[in-house]
């Protein structure tokens, strides 16, 4: 009897965990029905005004951190503060890793149906996005609110947040490749340290002279988003001032051209012709450890890396544009913040409250002086937080003024496929597996393939 | 006839009771996966459709014209083919010298045994940085070999290497921990008799230890083939897959279709394979191999 007792009993005990779990489910269920279903006019909006004051609406945030140092802090920082001005929202950050991991659990949380109601994803998501209609334009919020000055965010950032004359996010954290170099290694090589690289004739000649003592002249990385590297180059190679390696529409993409395979022999030149960096396939992350422990006198790297190399550096080190060719040039980077569907209009009201105060001019000067990160919009500049940080660090303002000569970044529909048909053959390139011209050709056809559904 | 039918129901039902909790939660989360994952690669479902569409096997058609599919999967029989032999004849060693060993017992087994228990991702931090260029211990050593600065994880000649040398490290202490066990099994006496009959030490192993750990040798062979397919972690940690898929593996490259490219039809579709190749290895077990290795 005292067996079938306790069997009954583990029975129970599962049947009862089983049933939970299910009954979690249907809820979840009903619950995204009943979101989507308040969108449409047959059903009221259940909440008023009134109601929402009293209970706070809930929020969650997620958002990445791709470059060193301890961003989550000023993040969280910058949403305690929101809280504190608008008590009527609760904000939940959510730390999700760098940008990779960031969106493979937004995308699992779309499929899911549980988004999150706001977050930070590459701009080059866009794309993705609309095609598994995750996001909300934000075209009724901007033309609403009357303090939301689009007018005052950098152009260059604007670009990526557009999409067949719809704005879909705002931009937050964004960067431009920059040079770094070290200037102690400067002055040790005979080298005027307040005359960076301009072309890439100085480039080659002063890595070159800088490859000696056991550091290497330059890095460029090579791994993860290595496309957003040959998109610089390719810019500073075209002779047309505004060439792209894709169209405006997100639908083509134009990697093997001439000029774009002059651009990727000079990287592999670099290393094997000029000896003037390391060769092989240079890691992202590692690029900025070895600048700050001296083991290379130069690295091309985000801006985002600014703070993590001025607190980390124990020498004198400038920032300069990327060195140009024909013509200066640099992809924008990094993030904009988006809003989701599947949630409730309470909830998107209360994420566009968020996405604008995260965007005011003090929380983008805080943001880009705790960062490196390009404060978002002209005001940010002229707050006295950034007079005073930019007066004694005048490095942070590269980025901002090489924005003239940015452009947008990598941003096609299937973006994950054509991205990495591009990383994958420029790797292949860097690792002397195929020449140049081979690789663009490879790439070209792959993305041809990955982007002919949307041609149709 | 009636006490009996509830006599057999009673049994049925207990036996039956033990078995519902893991049963419900392989069901859940292994055969309805499963099943779904089969369903799901008959349809092309990815960004550039907005509702699936039945496309019957022509995913797995895809599959085969797939050239980084194809590459994928010849890496990861090479991964195969580098780790599970050698991290088996390791373990075998290994486990022999922890079973002879006198003295230190204890400490030669935590030696060979901690690699396992460390996390695979912490352990693949550990390694990154023995590979790191310049001043990473087997960068420098790979270095002084070539006589030139190298690249081991950005090389496509050698990242794989790399991976599987990594990879022997981590499975060799942990098979061993089966060999131990197989090997204490065995009756000394045989041992003794041996020694007595003036048998040597060598081809004591050669005639006692090996034909009578056999059981455990085919065990650990289709653990270890199994698990050349799972490993992801190291991946996610050390290459990506890269550089240009000279180290990605199967699963890793699921991983990838899944939630990079978001072609979950695709996806699916790999996964049937991959399943499939690892129902086939673990039936070798129970069809093939079971009789033969018996020691009679």
């Amino acid at each position: 009897m005292l067996k079938q007792g306790k069997m009954a009993l583990i029975v129970l005990v599962f049947t009862l965990i089983f049933a939970g779990c299910s009954q979690g489910n249907s809820n979840q269920a009903a619950d995204a029905k009943g979101n989507s279903s308040t969108a449409s006019p047959s059903t009221p909006v259940s909440a008023t005004p009134d109601q929402a004051a009293q209970d706070p609406v809930e929020i969650s945030f997620y958002y990445p951190v791709n470059v060193g140092g301890p961003l989550t802090k000023v993040i969280d920082s910058m949403a305690d503060s929101f809280m504190v001005k608008f008590p009527n929202i609760k904000v939940k950050p959510v730390y999700t890793g760098n940008y990779g991991d960031n969106t493979v659990k937004i995308q699992a949380g779309v499929q899911a149906k549980q988004p999150p109601d706001v977050a930070v994803m590459m701009s080059t998501e866009l794309y993705s996005m609309l095609d598994m209609e995750a996001i909300i334009p934000l075209d009724d919020f901007i033309a609403k609110d009357t303090d939301y000055n689009k007018d005052d965010f950098y152009p260059a950032f604007v670009e990526d947040t557009q999409a067949d004359g719809h704005t879909y996010s705002v931009p937050f954290q964004r960067s431009t490749i920059v040079l770094y170099y070290n200037k102690d290694m400067f002055k040790e090589a005979g080298l005027d340290p307040s005359k960076p690289p301009a072309n890439w004739e100085e480039l080659v000649s002063d890595a070159q002279k800088l490859n000696r003592d056991g550091h290497t002249g330059l890095e460029i990385p090579g791994n993860d988003d290595s496309y957003w590297m040959f998109q610089m180059l390719a810019r500073q190679n075209a002779s047309d001032p505004k060439q792209s390696i894709m169209g405006d529409d997100g639908k083509k993409a134009n990697f093997n051209t001439p000029e774009n395979v002059e651009a990727l022999q000079f990287w592999l030149d670099l290393s094997h012709k000029y000896k003037a960096m390391p060769e092989g396939v240079i890691d992202w992350a590692a690029t900025p450890t070895d600048f700050i422990e001296g083991k290379t006198a130069m690295m091309m790297h985000t801006s985002g890396n600014l703070t993590n190399v001025k607190n980390n550096a124990k020498f004198d080190f400038g920032v300069a544009f990327s060195p140009a060719n024909k013509q200066f040039g640099s992809p924008t980077g990094g993030g904009n913040l988006y809003i989701f569907k599947d949630t409730s209009p309470e909830k998107q009201a209360a994420a566009w409250e968020f996405a604008k105060y995260m965007t005011e001019p003090e929380q983008a000067a805080l943001f880009s002086s705790s960062s490196g990160y390009v404060g978002v919009r002209q005001s940010a500049y002229d707050t006295e937080a950034m007079k005073t940080y930019t007066a004694s660090f005048p490095q942070a303002l590269v980025a901002r003024d090489q924005l003239e000569y940015a452009f947008r970044e990598l941003s096609t529909h299937n973006h994950g496929k054509v991205s990495s048909a591009l990383t994958n053959q420029i790797q292949s390139a860097l690792a002397g597996k195929i020449d140049a011209a081979g690789a663009l050709k490879a790439a070209q056809e792959e993305a041809d393939r990955a982007l002919a559904p949307f041609n149709k | 006839m009636n006490t009996r039918w509830s006599e057999k129901l009673r049994r049925n039902g207990f036996g039956w009771g033990l078995v519902l909790p893991s049963l419900l939660f392989l069901c859940m989360f292994t055969y309805y996966p499963m099943l779904k994952s089969a369903g799901l690669s008959l349809f092309e479902k990815n960004l550039a459709v907005r509702n699936p569409v039945f496309v019957g096997l022509d995913n797995y058609k895809a599959l085969l014209h797939d050239p980084v599919f194809i590459e994928v999967f010849r890496n990861n029989i090479w991964f195969a083919v580098g780790t599970v032999p050698v991290s088996m004849a390791l373990a075998f060693a290994l486990a022999l010298f922890a079973d002879k060993a006198i003295r230190g017992k204890g400490m030669v087994r935590v030696a060979f045994f901690y690699p396992n228990m460390i996390p695979m991702i912490a352990a693949a931090s550990i390694w990154l940085f023995l590979y790191m260029p310049q001043f990473g211990l087997f960068a420098k050593f790979a270095s002084w070999i070539a006589g030139s600065e190298v690249n081991l994880l950005g090389n496509p000649d050698t990242v794989l290497a790399s991976l599987i040398v990594m990879t022997i490290w981590k499975e060799a202490g942990y098979f061993m921990i089966f060999y131990l066990a197989g090997m204490q099994q065995i009756p000394k006496d045989l041992y003794e008799s041996a020694s007595v009959d003036g048998v040597g030490v060598w081809k004591q192993q050669l005639r006692i230890t090996i034909p009578l750990t056999m059981p455990t040798t085919l065990f650990v062979t289709v653990v270890a083939i199994t698990n050349a397919f799972k490993w992801v972690d190291h991946l996610w940690m050390m290459t990506k897959g890269g550089p240009d898929h000279a180290s990605s593996l199967l699963l890793y490259y699921i991983y990838e279709t899944t939630f990079n490219f978001n072609d979950q039809g695709m996806a699916a579709a790999m996964t049937v394979v991959m399943i499939v190749m690892l129902l086939i290895i673990s039936c070798l077990q129970f069809v093939g191999w079971e009789r033969k290795v018996h020691y009679q």
